[in-house]
Formats: C-alpha cells, sequence, structure tokens
C-alpha cells in the first residue's frame, strides 16, 4: 500500500523533497555563492527530469482525487524539461540576484501545483493545484525588485488572477448546485444542458481562457510579460499555460462532454477573437517581451482551433503542440533573456545589425521565430499541421480559413525581426555576448527539439496511443 | 431556518458576486480592489454552503469547499498585500492610475 503510494506520487515527491532541500539551504548558516546554488539547483532539477521516466505508474489515491497514468506522466514529464530548460536560461540573470534560492522555492512550488491540478480528479484538488501555481508566480513577477516595471506587472497578475479564479469558483458552485458533486466521473454523467450549468460552464470557461489569455481575458497578459523579468516570462508563456491546456483538454471532451455543443460555440468565438487580435496587436509591438506576449496569444488562438475538433486527434493535437511551443519560445526568449541580462537592452530596433556581432544567437533567435511562424522543416509547421487537421476532421472549416490568413499576418511579423537582426544596420549593435554553459546548452536543447519532434514524428503517433489508452473518468 | 428559502440566499450570494465584480472594475484604490476580490470569494462560500445545507445535506463536499477558498484566500491576500507595499515604495502611491506605465 505505501509502495503505491510513493510510486504514483513520485514526481510530486521528488520536487517536493528538492523544495526542502533549498529551504534547508537557505535556513543553514553557511553563506554560499550564487555559482554553487545554481550548479546544485540545476543538477537536482536534472536528476527531477530524469526520475520522472521511472516506473511510469496508473492508479489513483487520496479517494479518487489524485489520479496518474502514462499520459499525465509525459505531460509531466514535459513541463519538468521545460522548467529544466528556463532554470539553465536564467542563470546570467540571477548570478547577480541576492535573492537565489527564495526564486527557486518559488519556481518549484509554482511547478508542484501544476502537477496536483495535471492529476486533479476532482474540482476541490483542481482548483487548489491552481491556486498553487498561480500565488507564487505572481510573488516571482515581482522578483526584479528595485525596478518599476516589475511591481506593475505583479500587481496587474495578482489582481487579474484573484479576479479569473473568483470567476472560476463562482462557475464550480453553480456547477455543484446543479449536480451535488465534484468528481469529474460523477459530473460527466450528471451534467445536463440547464441554463445554471450553462452559466457555470461560461463561467469556468472564463477562469480557463484567463489562465491561457484567451482574448477577451487576455489584458494583462502583454503588461505582466513586459514587466516580469525574462525567465519568469518565459515560465509564465511556455509551462503555465501549458499546463492549463493540459488540464482544458480532458476537463471539455470528458467532464463536459454533454455540453460539447455549446462548448464548441464558445471554443470557436475565443479561438477566432485570440487570432485576430492577438496578431493584429503583434504587429504593432515595439518592445520584444510585449511582442512574443502577443504572439503568444496568438499561439493560443491556434490552439483553441485545434480544441474544437475530436477528442482524440483534437486533444493529441493540443498536447504535441504544446511540446512543440516549448521548444521554440524557449529558444527565443532564451535569447531574450540573455540579451537582456547582458546589455539591459529590450526593444526590437535594438536587435538591428545582431547578426554582426552575434551571429549563433541570431540564427537560434530566427529559428525560433520561424518555428513559431510554421515553416516547414521545423517543428512548429507540424504542430500547427495537425491543429488545423483536428479543426477540419469535425468540418469546422470557417475556422481553418481564419487560421489559415491568420497565418500569413504571423508571418509579417516575425520576419519583421529577423530581418531586423540579419539585414539592417544599426550605429551601435549589441555588444557580443559570451554565452554561458548553462544558457548554451538550454539553447541547444530547444534547437534541437525544434528540429528532432518535427522530423522524427514518432512523437505525435506516441501521443496520440496515450490519448486514446487513456482510461475512461 | 426553515422559513427561508434558498432562492433568498442565492440571490444574495449573487449580488454579492456582481458587487464585487462592480468594485473591481471601478475602484482605483489596490486596497479597495484586494477587498473586491474578498467579496467574490466570500459569495462563493454562500453559494457552496447553501447548495449543501438545502440540497445535498447528506454530503459534506460543499462545507470542505468553503474551507479551503477561505484558506487560499488568506494566501492570496498576504501575497496580493506584500505586492501593494512594494508599489508603494516604488510609486509612493496605491492607486492604480499611478502605476500605468505599460500600456497597449
Amino acid at each position: 500500500m505505501m509502495n503505491v503510494f510513493f510510486i504514483l506520487l513520485k514526481q510530486e515527491l521528488v520536487l517536493a523533497v528538492i523544495l526542502f532541500l533549498l529551504l534547508m539551504i537557505k535556513l543553514g548558516s553557511k553563506e554560499r555563492s550564487n555559482t554553487s546554488t545554481l550548479t546544485l539547483v540545476q543538477v537536482l532539477l536534472l536528476v527531477n527530469l530524469a526520475a520522472g521516466f521511472i516506473m511510469p505508474a496508473t492508479g489513483s489515491l487520496f479517494g479518487g482525487m489524485f489520479v496518474t497514468d502514462a499520459l499525465i506522466v509525459l505531460e509531466k514529464n514535459i513541463l519538468n524539461l521545460g522548467l529544466l530548460v528556463v532554470s539553465m536560461m536564467a542563470w546570467p540573470w540571477l548570478l547577480r540576484h541576492k535573492h537565489v534560492t527564495e526564486f527557486y522555492l518559488l519556481l518549484l512550488s509554482a511547478t508542484l501545483g501544476m502537477f496536483f491540478m495535471l492529476s486533479s480528479h476532482n474540482l476541490l484538488m483542481f482548483y487548489l493545484g491552481l491556486e498553487m501555481f498561480t500565488i507564487p508566480l505572481a510573488a516571482l513577477a515581482n522578483f526584479d525588485l528595485d525596478r518599476k516595471t516589475s511591481g506593475e506587472a505583479a500587481m496587474k497578475m495578482i489582481i487579474s488572477s484573484a479576479f479569473s479564479s473568483g470567476l472560476l469558483l463562482f462557475g464550480i458552485s453553480l456547477l455543484y448546485g446543479a449536480t451535488g458533486t465534484l468528481q469529474y466521473g460523477e459530473l460527466s454523467q450528471l451534467l445536463h444542458i440547464t441554463p445554471l450549468v450553462l452559466f457555470g460552464f461560461v463561467l469556468v470557461m472564463a477562469g480557463f481562457g484567463f489562465k491561457i489569455s484567451a482574448v477577451p481575458f487576455h489584458l494583462w497578459t502583454a503588461d505582466v510579460y513586459e514587466g516580469a523579468p525574462v525567465a519568469v516570462t518565459a515560465y509564465l508563456s511556455v509551462l503555465s499555460k501549458g499546463a492549463v491546456l493540459f488540464v482544458l483538454v480532458p476537463v471539455l471532451y470528458k467532464v463536459f462532454a454533454v455540453l460539447a455543443i455549446p462548448a464548441g460555440h464558445a471554443v470557436f468565438i475565443l479561438a477566432v477573437a485570440t487570432m485576430i487580435i492577438g496578431n493584429l496587436f503583434a504587429l504593432r509591438q515595439q518592445n520584444i517581451k510585449r511582442f512574443l506576449a502577443f504572439s503568444s496569444i496568438a499561439q493560443v488562438g491556434f490552439i483553441l482551433a485545434g480544441l474544437s475538433g475530436q477528442a482524440d486527434t483534437g486533444g493529441t493535437a493540443v498536447i504535441y503542440f504544446v511540446l512543440v511551443y516549448l521548444f521554440s519560445n524557449l529558444g527565443a526568449f532564451g535569447v531574450v533573456a540573455l540579451v537582456s541580462a547582458c546589455s539591459g537592452k529590450e526593444a526590437v530596433d535594438d536587435y538591428k545589425g545582431f547578426y554582426r556581432t552575434n551571429p549563433a544567437l541570431s540564427w537560434v533567435l530566427a529559428l525560433s521565430l520561424f518555428s513559431l511562424a510554421g515553416i516547414p522543416p521545423l517543428a512548429g509547421f507540424f504542430g500547427k499541421f495537425f491543429l488545423l487537421l483536428a479543426a477540419a476532421g469535425k468540418g469546422n472549416y470557417t475556422l481553418v480559413i481564419v487560421a489559415a490568413l491568420n497565418m500569413v499576418v504571423a508571418l509579417y511579423y516575425y520576419l519583421r525581426i529577423v530581418r531586423a537582426m540579419f539585414m539592417e544596420d544599426n550605429a551601435a549593435p549589441i555588444a557580443r555576448i559570451r554565452i554561458g554553459p548553462a544558457p548554451g546548452l538550454a539553447l541547444v536543447i530547444c534547437v534541437a527539439g525544434m528540429l528532432v519532434t518535427g522530423l522524427l514524428s514518432g512523437a505525435y503517433e506516441y501521443i496520440y496511443r496515450l490519448v486514446t489508452a487513456q482510461a475512461p473518468l | 431556518m426553515n422559513g427561508i428559502p434558498i432562492t433568498h440566499i442565492l440571490f444574495v450570494s449573487t449580488a454579492l458576486f456582481f458587487i464585487g465584480m462592480y468594485g473591481l472594475f471601478t475602484r482605483r484604490n489596490l486596497i479597495s480592489l484586494l477587498m473586491s476580490v474578498e467579496l467574490i470569494l466570500n459569495s462563493v462560500n454562500i453559494n457552496f454552503v447553501a447548495f449543501n445545507k438545502y440540497l445535498y445535506p447528506g454530503k459534506m463536499d460543499g462545507v470542505f469547499f468553503t474551507i479551503f477558498i477561505i484558506t487560499v484566500a488568506a494566501a492570496e491576500a498576504a501575497v496580493g498585500i506584500a505586492i501593494v507595499i512594494n508599489l508603494y515604495r516604488s510609486h509612493q502611491s496605491i492607486d492604480v492610475e499611478d502605476a500605468a506605465t505599460m500600456k497597449y
């Protein structure tokens, strides 16, 4: 019995042990240099990633509140990989920071919350996991304590996330009133289309919309991404969004299976609005973090288009795309983080002539942007292809056409950055940046991921098998 | 207690929810914003307890949920106020209009 407990909760327990270890190190009297703390943390996170692959198990704990299976283990492994890459990217910035251990304490407890949310099989567990990862993230957004914009970003984030969880909770309370249960399995059977359930559903979708920054709920995104430290922005845009999308897939397809038609309408409206507004606002951005924020909003629009498909192909396409998106977006943020940590420059115009001084970094950024835009040999193309295929599989051709048109617009603004880097001259370009081993390795992982996950596309079939093999609720 | 129908209680909780939402959109003081969020969360608490007592008296899910919401709201308020204090140090104000360097 005890063995089962340890095996099923393995990934959460490893993270919790690392958390306590870091806490003890922080409390200990010995002064440690930032370099030694950072090295220790990277090793621990590598162990954490490796431990995720050992002994995957299927089962449930805590009276069915916590469930894990092969797909959920894979999703947690993806998040672990993202965590490691973000942590390596943050190295040059953290090296000069006073509170390195606290940064990792907050970051790891946020990830722990995501893991519990991913495994949740009960709305109470889901809510607790969600709050466990949003509250530390708001504190992380404020981590550049003396920068004015950082405080502003954290304020916007905590207010909007508190409001969104209020909406979500009100929706959950209405669903509880209609069915009298919080378990996913019972909910999916007891829900019927009544006005009360529909209102609850709309509020729950609004809560989800805030977390993944779908369009009517996206207003906090750009400000928070711009103000927060780059490493935190990367974490927010990839991991927190990815984790919520991973949860949205089973919730939409299984728990709200009865509401397939209204859910289809909701996803359609959100997808069209998100793609169009995200792209239009990305066109006029001058700050590169803000630009990447709007580009990530537009990407969520494409993901929502994929979500409108059938349960198996749609779910697979979304999970596969999040994996691809992790590599592409973290690659772009990796370069932006290095530039920001070494020179403090964040405007798009500063990247003019970047190729002259930093050819390697320019290529990484260009590849990431091509992958985000969906240029064929890179993984981003296959991710988008499967998303649109899933949408077309259910006959949502309007959505596919809107998405295809938006991709053309997206190509323009991604290429604008590439043109600035490679073709335009700058009197004072960004000085040559020395890439340290940790950020260098992070960028290599991202580039390898972009090239490999697309061409060796056993990845998609593997995820498809896991999705179809998943037990019903 | 049996004299009060559930609709009355739900009316109060829904009114509280929308008062909170109104406060969130119109107030300019950050502390008032945090108070508005608390109003929203408390309306959810009333909902849960009312549904549990009137419709599903045999189960405890709603009451448990309420306890967790109160706990999480305390954590959220703690982080929120810490952020507000830090904002006050850098901006010398807790008015949201003064913290608007990033727009559009």
